[in-house]
């Protein structure tokens, strides 16, 4: 049987083959070629496309360049969204790879946060880890951890040590036995359909009546919509790293298991393909 | 873990038990007498009932206990008969026992009780010295007394045959009076009663001490300062108890100086002495500061690993010393054990249902539990209240009119002395009657305070107590007592009502500090743990849900869709090289050997196909010159952790090291760097292999002699013909726990024994002991536990004037010293076998060595070091004995215990690579020589879950067994433990066990001593080191014909379902130096060359135990066409159901 830990590997190392072309409204010296890339799901965007900029800078006045951000089908990318929900939530179900447009130019202010440097991803990404921390253990573990600890979970991200980041974040993933979960559960669900950037609430992994809560009784009180009865066509789907878990999985383990690296369960509600 | 149970009576004389596992007390309900007192060991709990006659009850196991009654027929020659049974008048009995004095016709056997019962009829043992006889049994000399041999010579006048029946214990799981026509002829009742003392070193194994005080004349009490001593003049002490007697033999009186009116015992002399220790702190009233701490108590147990069992006096709860360890003692505070009796169950499900979704039942955190505690707070108030009378109000309240009778005279009046709480604890030493002067030396203090043992932490202990149960009673009022008082009016049993409980005992409570008991549930273990999860016993529900598996598929499924096709895609995020460093010790490579200083580091980088890989550098200083060496991380091939009581050493072999008998040795600072060492390096050779998660189904196991245990994955090629990959090239890792014995088959179930014979099921995962976090799994981990014992030599020598003494020549070896002389091992300077290790007994003597020993452990020879004897003869210069010492371990692995019968071998069904079979075959010999096949072993699931079994079936034997194993088509060959060997008839799927044991003769003059089967090949070992192949096996003649030589210097042998031999060997030839323990597979082993014609040197020495069964991967044969008419020949072996009786069918 396989480990749990095999699910910590498989959403780790979990890559999307992306297609990056330049958007032709940028002015170019010569044309450039689209550039592939293999991207962590559970990464951003901005943190692992030094290349992609290396890339086409090559081909691009300086004067021309101004911060780089990308767009898919005309929606600007946020990249404070771990990149696998941006592509579950954008994507999914399209052909592989995802073809991402590369913008240098018309920064659109609405939509996205500026990320000058990767210590802005860090400080986002550390204040998620620290807000989920807050909602599983009242900031408890985070807060007994060493500024070292703190960068070692960022290094693990950053550099693609999985080991390195697990070590630590096996701390953050404890919860004392007889309470049978974290305290509350730190999700947020998306959806494309809505203006809203994603639904955030206090849930608890544990009914007041000890009962084991599921991502269906999550979704019930926060999405009825996506639980479609048994006789009605499926309306949404709900994704989690690319795939589908049954309504009947404990939210507790997904938590463990499923969270991103900002140890956020992230959730993508999407429109059920039509056919 | 396995169960075990904690007995108690409460104050009306109902026996309940209380299993480990559970969380109800279970009413004994086929006792239909009241009991005052009982004493539980593991096997069986004895009691003394209200008519004051003893009871016994023995639990039921699925090993029978059986006796071999034995009876010899003695005939003579004469011209005219023959051999008849018309012996001289000089002549002894025609039945006989084995010295002819004794006259035992068949009939005059009886069974010693009603509770036993014939297995079957007599029959004659054909069996002579590990040797079949002639057809009848029969030996022969030339005259009685004399030496018997199997065969008639010329000269035999006499001869004579052993008849064998075997009896069987019946009474099982209900209580057995002992009978009466014994105690009758006692002056009068017993009062008390214990058992204890199945550690007792003089005593063979399994041998228990049951001891009870009677009661004579009336109870005087006298008054001595501060306490009271209540008088009983006799101790009795009951013989000759076993595991083939359960009932004992004979009360013995044993004279006692002065008085004793409770008594208890441990395993041994030192829980004794512990027993005594807590004894003196909880009831010394006397003004010590310590009796806040533990409360009153009205009578305290101690149970197996020194456990501390109590019944409270205000309360009458069943208490239970918390935090007692080897290290301390005193424990950390009392806990009181709150589950519900099963009659409490079934009458309020509401309040059952809410206290197992509490899932706790007890601590201050648990409210719902909180009735229990209020109720016993009551009772504890109105028995303040009521002073003196003890059993207080709810004797009124509750009618019942068996209460007087429980609480006759004795009783009450020993509760009122218990209150006083001041009760004369004597030490009756459990060596048997000769003690007096053997008394201990606490025993004059009867009681008072010994000031070595007012030690600090009890003060501790006394705050701990706060908080523990004394803490929630405070909280709680008594006023809603009141309610539950009338319903306990109307139930019989006492709904709600808890518990009063007069007695306790442990004896057969195994209770280890690491486990957790849902008998209570600390509210202090607060500890933010999810990995504790792990720890519970069952498989979870959740590991099989439908859940889990559709994120397993959906997950691998992902991963093919999003990156199959684009794994030629650059990768966003670079892999660096990363380096660890740290200082070390190393063993020079060159002359002279020393530990050198060293900065140690591993650089790993990503490989070129994305796989980790990294080199290892030493740098050292030599001739003040600075040098390195490095090692590739994908060359070595095992690392292994050394014993050294000094050094926490470990050593890297590559192949070529492997060879040459020389690994690099490091020696790290502290044990805690060097398991971050062994757990990193080992993660970065599984990485640079691209090994990971649990040992595949095919996987080799081996066990080194430290107990360590490593896996190895085959490729085809390892077993390819003509060209093998070189066994010196397999990569081993390391897996969590520690066995003895280790064995598996081709569909991944996979056993092993510890060296305290303790069965464990392999649970499908990796990792444990020092692997932490990543290198191991999470699941499938649990809590290992072994013992073992250390031995060290007391040598003398004699001399004219003092006799032996020990001051030896000058060229003596050392007086204390290990089994070879040449180390000195004193008892204070002996360590356990490393840190890990921690002592749980004191030295004591063994008794149990081979060649025998006198009565004080002394064995004689004329000189050091040579042959020993038992007996001093007048050549006799020197003697020497052994004491051992036991020490345990604690660490975890993926193991899960597989309770209660302790084993010596095991062996499973080797199975093709393709085949599926529903019943796995699994036999086992326990360790004392029972043979039991295991059933309900299945491979349908990987894991513990269904390779546990569900139960041993027991099949008969004439003898003891030493080793077994099984064939691919159920073969089960078996060696007894006088070195003969038994072939097993019948066996086959349908039928699991097997019919009856044909007897073997051994290679001559040979005794054997282990047995593997392959595909078809039969291999021994003998205890001289020879390896022994069996000629001859046909489908229609799977006993074969006779031993073929193969090999000496071979220690063990494993022979895998292709019919690969593999052994570990002694004196292996390296180019530094012998190896002892080395890991050898056999070349050139073809169908029809199942012999093979050399030996191939893989890792060792220090290894103990290979099993090679698992691996059924057939390599690419290259065959020869000369070879390929003839292998469907030899092709999978059909036994048939009725084999030819060649060999000689004995037993059943």
């Amino acid at each position: 049987m396989a480990d749990d830990k095999d699910v910590l590997r498989d959403v780790w190392f979990g890559r999307i083959p992306a297609c990056f072309t330049l958007s032709p409204e940028e002015t170019t010296e010569r044309e450039a070629e689209p550039y592939y890339l293999l991207l962590p799901r559970v990464s951003y965007l901005t943190l692992v496309t030094d290349k992609v900029k290396k890339h086409f800078l090559r081909v691009m006045k300086t004067e021309d360049v101004e911060e780089m951000w990308f767009e898919y089908e005309g929606t600007p990318l946020k990249w404070h969204y771990p990149i696998g929900v941006l592509f579950d939530l954008h994507a999914s179900n399209t052909a592989l790879p995802w073809n991402v447009t590369v913008h240098f130019k018309n920064f659109p202010e609405r939509d996205l946060l500026h990320c000058s440097s990767n210590s802005v991803i860090e400080a986002h990404f550390m204040s998620c880890i620290k807000e989920a921390d807050a909602l599983k253990h009242k900031s408890q573990v985070i807060n007994d951890m060493q500024k070292k600890d703190h960068k070692q979970l960022w290094m693990g991200l950053q550099n693609d040590k999985f080991d390195q980041f697990w070590a630590m974040n096996r701390k953050l993933m404890e919860y004392p036995t007889e309470e049978g979960g974290f305290r509350y559960i730190p999700f947020r669900i998306y959806q494309t359909t809505s203006d809203r950037p994603f639904i955030q609430k206090l849930f608890r992994p544990v009914s007041p009546e000890g009962h084991t809560l599921t991502l269906g009784d999550l979704l019930k009180e926060l999405f009825p919509a996506a639980i479609c009865a048994e006789d009605e066509p499926k309306r949404f789907q709900v994704m989690i790293h690319g795939i589908e878990p049954l309504l009947e999985t404990p939210i507790q383990w997904l938590s463990e298991h499923l969270s991103h690296p900002d140890n956020f369960l992230h959730i993508s509600i999407i429109p059920a393909p039509s056919d | 873990m396995p169960s075990s149970l904690l007995w108690a009576v409460d104050v009306y004389g109902r026996v309940y038990s209380l299993s480990t596992a559970g969380q109800q007390w279970e009413h004994c309900r086929d006792a239909h007498l009241e009991f005052k007192r009982v004493t539980a060991v593991q096997q069986c709990c004895w009691s003394i009932a209200c008519d004051h006659n003893i009871y016994l009850y023995v639990h039921a196991s699925e090993v029978p206990i059986r006796y071999q009654e034995e009876t010899y027929e003695n005939q003579r020659w004469n011209p005219v008969d023959g051999f008849s049974d018309r012996l001289l008048p000089s002549d002894r009995w025609q039945w006989s026992d084995i010295t002819g004095l004794k006259h035992q016709p068949l009939g005059d056997f009886q069974l010693p009780s009603e509770n036993w019962e014939w297995e079957a009829d007599w029959y004659i043992d054909e069996n002579f010295g590990g040797e079949p006889t002639e057809k009848g049994g029969w030996t022969y000399a030339i005259d009685f007394p004399a030496t018997y041999t199997k065969d008639k010579k010329w000269n035999s006048c006499v001869r004579r045959r052993r008849w064998i029946r075997y009896r069987r214990y019946k009474a099982q799981d209900t209580w057995v009076k002992i009978p009466s026509e014994q105690t009758e002829s006692l002056p009068d009742p017993f009062n008390d009663i214990t058992c204890g003392g199945w550690e007792i070193t003089e005593e063979p194994r399994g041998c228990l001490a049951l001891w009870a005080v009677s009661l004579q004349g009336k109870v005087r009490t006298q008054f001595v300062p501060d306490h009271f001593y209540c008088t009983f003049e006799q101790v009795w002490f009951r013989c000759d108890i076993n595991h083939h007697n359960p009932e004992g033999s004979v009360w013995e009186e044993v004279p006692v100086p002065g008085e004793v009116v409770q008594i208890s015992c441990g395993p041994g002399d030192l829980v004794w002495a512990v027993w005594f220790r807590r004894g003196v702190n909880s009831h010394n009233p006397c003004g010590s500061g310590w009796i806040g701490m533990v409360g009153e108590m009205v009578m305290i147990n101690v149970g197996l690993s020194d456990q501390v069992w109590a019944i409270g006096f205000e309360d009458r709860a069943v208490y239970f010393r918390q935090g007692v360890t080897a290290s301390e003692l005193s424990g950390k505070a009392w806990k009181v054990v709150s589950v519900p009796r099963d009659s409490e169950r079934s009458h309020s499900s509401a309040s059952a249902s809410s206290l197992q979704s509490a899932g706790c039942f007890f601590g201050g955190e648990v409210r719902l539990q909180s009735q229990a505690s209020m109720l016993s707070d009551a009772d504890a108030e109105t028995e303040r209240a009521g002073g003196e009378v003890v059993p207080t109000p709810e004797i009124g309240d509750a009618p019942k009119p068996r209460i007087p009778k429980v609480t006759s005279d004795s009783f009450i009046s020993e509760l009122v002395s218990d209150r006083e709480g001041q009760i004369s604890r004597r030490d009756v030493p459990p060596a048997g009657p000769s003690i007096p002067e053997e008394d201990h030396p606490e025993k004059d203090q009867s009681g008072g305070v010994d000031p070595q043992w007012s030690n600090v932490d009890l003060e501790e202990a006394q705050t701990h107590l706060t908080s523990g149960p004394g803490g929630d009673a405070a909280e709680t009022s008594s006023l809603s007592s009141v309610a539950t008082y009338n319903l306990a009016l109307e139930e019989p049993y006492g709904l709600d009502e808890p518990p009063k409980w007069a007695w306790v005992s442990g004896g057969g409570c195994l209770v280890e500090c690491h486990t957790q008991l849902n008998w209570f549930n600390s509210s202090t273990s607060t500890a933010l743990n999810s990995s504790m999860q792990a720890m519970s016993l069952s498989i979870t529900p959740a590991q099989t849900a439908a859940w889990r598996k559709q994120i397993f598929e959906q997950l691998s499924e992902r991963s093919k869709r999003e990156m199959e096709n684009f794994m030629h895609y650059e990768q966003a995020i670079e892999q660096s090289v990363w380096v660890k460093k740290g200082t070390m010790q190393w063993w020079r490579d060159w002359k002279p050997h020393k530990w050198v200083d060293v900065q140690f580091a591993l650089e790993q980088f990503s490989g070129v196909e994305g796989n980790k890989d990294g080199i290892l550098f030493i740098y050292y200083t030599f001739n003040d010159e600075k040098k390195y060496l490095h090692m590739f991380i994908n060359e070595v091939t095992i690392l292994v952790p050394v014993l050294n009581d000094s050094k926490h050493t470990f050593a890297i072999y590559t192949a070529e090291r492997t060879k040459q008998r020389w690994p690099m040795r490091l020696a790290a600072a502290t044990e805690l760097e060097m398991h971050d060492w062994l757990a990193l390096l080992s993660v970065s050779c599984c990485d640079s292999r691209g090994i990971q998660g649990p040992p595949s189904k095919q996987a080799i196991w081996s066990v080194t002699c430290k107990g360590d245990i490593f896996v190895s994955e085959p490729t085809k090629e390892l077993e390819a013909s003509p060209y093998p990959t070189p066994c010196a090239q397999m990569f081993w890792r390391q897996v969590g726990g520690h066995l003895r014995i280790i064995e598996s088959n081709s569909l991944g179930v996979v056993w092993g024994i510890g060296y305290d014979h303790t069965a464990w099921v392999h649970t499908g995962g990796y990792g444990g002991g020092f692997f932490q976090g990543l290198a191991s799994s999470t699941d499938n981990i649990y809590t290992q536990t072994d013992v073992k014992s250390v031995y060290i030599y007391e040598n003398q020598r004699w001399n004219p004037v003092t006799g032996y003494t020990n001051r030896g020549l000058p060229t003596d070896r050392y007086m204390w010293s290990n089994a070879s002389g040449l180390k000195e091992c004193t008892k204070n300077n002996t360590k356990p076998p490393s840190p890990n290790w921690t002592w749980v007994s004191d030295w004591t003597i063994d008794y149990a060595v081979p060649g025998g020993t006198d009565r004080e452990g002394w064995q004689y020879a004329a000189d050091f070091p040579a042959s020993y004897h038992g007996n001093k003869t007048l050549k006799d210069f020197v003697r020497r004995r052994r004491w051992a010492r036991k020490c345990k371990l604690t660490t975890t692995g993926p193991w899960q215990e597989v309770p209660p019968i302790p084993l010596s071998d095991i062996t499973i069904l080797p199975c093709g690579p393709k085949s599926t079979v529903e019943q796995v075959s699994l036999w086992a010999i326990s360790n004392k020589g029972d043979i039991l096949c295991r059933l309900g072993v299945t491979s349908l699931t990987p894991g513990s879950s269904s390779n546990y079994g569900s139960s041993w079936l027991h099949v008969g034997t004439d003898q003891p067994f030493k080793s077994i194993s099984i064939g691919a088509v159920h073969q089960v060959w078996a060696i007894a433990k006088d070195g003969s060997a038994f072939y097993r008839g019948s066996v086959s799927a349908q039928n699991p066990a097997g019919d009856c044991w044909y007897h073997i003769p051994s290679p001559t003059g040979q005794k054997l001593k282990q047995v593997s089967v392959g595909r078809t090949s039969v291999y021994t070992v003998d205890e001289n080191g020879n390896l022994w192949y069996r000629h001859g096996v046909t489908p229609s003649y799977p006993q074969g014909s006779s031993w073929e030589h193969i090999s000496n210097n071979v220690r063990k042998v494993s022979v895998g379902p292709l019919d690969q031999v593999w052994v570990i060997a002694d004196k292996v030839q390296g180019s530094h130096s012998l190896s002892c323990g080395t890991v050898c597979r056999r070349l050139g082993v073809l169908p029809m060359e199942p012999k093979g014609h050399s030996w191939d040197y893989g890792i060792g020495g220090g290894w103990d135990h290979i099993t090679v069964r698992g691996n059924a991967m057939e390599a690419p044969r290259i065959v020869m066409p000369s070879l390929t008419d003839n292998q469907t020949a030899t092709r999978p072996l059909q036994t048939s159901n009725q084999p030819e009786m060649n060999g000689n069918p004995v037993g059943c």
